[in-house]
C-alpha cells in the first residue's frame, strides 16, 4: 500500500514537554562514544558558559522519536513500520540542548515522494524550549519500501 | 582551531560490538530488533544485525567535536544513510571516520565526513557546520 499523499502538509499536535536530565545526557553520550567533558562534567560545561552539561549533536533524536511515533500511528498514513528504513537525517540548531531544558516538538510532513515503488516521507520536527524559543529542527526522510 | 580547505582535521576508528547496539537502543529508545536479533534481521532479508544508522551518525561527529572541543558549536549536522553496518556477533564491526575541511568562511567551517566500513562508504553527504564564533 502506498503512503497516503495527503499527508503532505499535515502538522501534528505538539508533544508533551520532555525534561532533559543530566543522567540521560550522560547515558546517551556513553552510547554514541562522546567523551568530551562538556557532555559529562557540569563544572566543565559551566566553565565553557553553559548552564549545565551539553547534549551531543544527535541527542534530539530522543525527542524526535515521539513525533515519528505520532506519524506512524496516524490511521490513514499507510506506513508499514516493518518496511521503513531511515533515508537521511539532519539537525539544524539555534542553540545546543543542555540538561534542564524542557523541550516540545511539533512535527510537520513536508514532502511525500514516490520513487521506483518506494515512498519517501520527509518531516520536520521543530523543537522549542519552555520559553517557546527555537532550539533545533530535526529533519528526517523515511523510506517506505514497496513490494519487491 | 586554524584549518585550511581540504585539510584532514581528525581521523578515528571505532569498534562496535553487539554491546554497543544494546547500549544505544537503551539510550535512544530505538528497540527495533534488527539491531540485536539475528533471526529477526534474517527474516526481513538483511545480511545480519545492523548498527542503528543514528548510532553511526552519533559517533561519526565525535572526532569533529573533539577537534573543536565544544559540541555546542555545531550549527548543523546532516547525513544520508547509504549502506548498512553489519555487526558480527563475535568480531563486531570497525568503522573509520575521516573529517576534512569542506568549506571555510570567517564565521563558520564545514567539515565533510567520510565514514567507511569494510572499505565502503556508509554515509553520504555527511557534513557538520561549525561556528567559529
Amino acid at each position: 500500500m502506498p503512503v497516503n499523499p495527503e499527508l503532505q502538509g499535515r502538522v501534528f499536535a505538539p508533544t508533551a514537554p520532555y525534561l532533559v536530565g543530566r543522567e540521560k545526557i550522560r547515558e546517551f553520550s556513553r552510547a554514541v562514544l562522546a567523551t568530551s567533558p562538556l557532555n559529562n562534567d557540569p563544572d566543565a560545561a559551566k566553565a565553557a558558559g553553559y548552564a549545565d552539561i551539553v547534549a551531543p549533536p544527535t541527542f534530539p533524536i530522543v525527542i524526535q522519536e515521539s513525533t515519528l511515533a505520532q506519524l506512524l500511528a496516524e490511521p490513514d498514513a499507510g506506513i508499514d513500520f516493518t518496511r521503513v528504513v531511515h533515508g537521511d537525517q539532519r539537525f539544524s540548531y539555534t542553540r545546543p540542548i543542555v540538561a534542564g531544558d524542557e523541550l516540545t516538538a511539533t512535527l510537520a510532513v513536508t514532502a511525500i515522494k514516490s520513487l521506483g515503488g518506494h515512498s519517501m516521507v520527509t518531516s520536520e520536527s521543530t523543537i522549542t524550549d519552555q520559553t517557546g524559543a527555537h532550539v533545533v529542527t530535526a529533519i528526517s526522510t523515511l523510506v517506505v519500501r514497496g513490494d519487491e | 582551531m586554524i584549518a585550511e580547505l581540504g585539510e584532514i582535521v581528525a581521523e578515528k576508528t571505532y569498534r562496535l560490538t553487539r554491546d554497543s547496539l544494546v547500549r544505544y537502543a537503551g539510550a535512544s529508545g530505538d528497540f527495533n530488533p534488527i539491531h540485536y536479533r539475528d533471526d529477526v534481521a534474517e527474516s526481513v532479508g538483511l545480511p545480519g544485525v545492523l548498527a542503528h544508522g543514528m548510532l553511526t551518525m552519533g559517533f561519526a561527529v565525535q572526532p569533529v567535536v573533539d577537534w573543536i572541543g565544544d559540541s555546542g558549536k555545531i550549527l548543523d549536522y546532516q547525513v544520508r544513510f547509504t549502506r548498512p553496518v553489519v555487526v558480527d556477533r563475535a568480531d563486531g564491526a570497525e568503522v573509520t571516520v575521516v573529517a576534512k575541511v569542506g568549506a571555510l568562511t570567517d564565521a563558520e567551517i564545514r567539515i565533510d565526513l567520510t565514514v567507511t566500513f569494510a572499505d565502503q562508504t556508509v554515509l553520504g553527504k555527511a557534513q557538520a557546520r561549525v561556528s567559529l564564533a
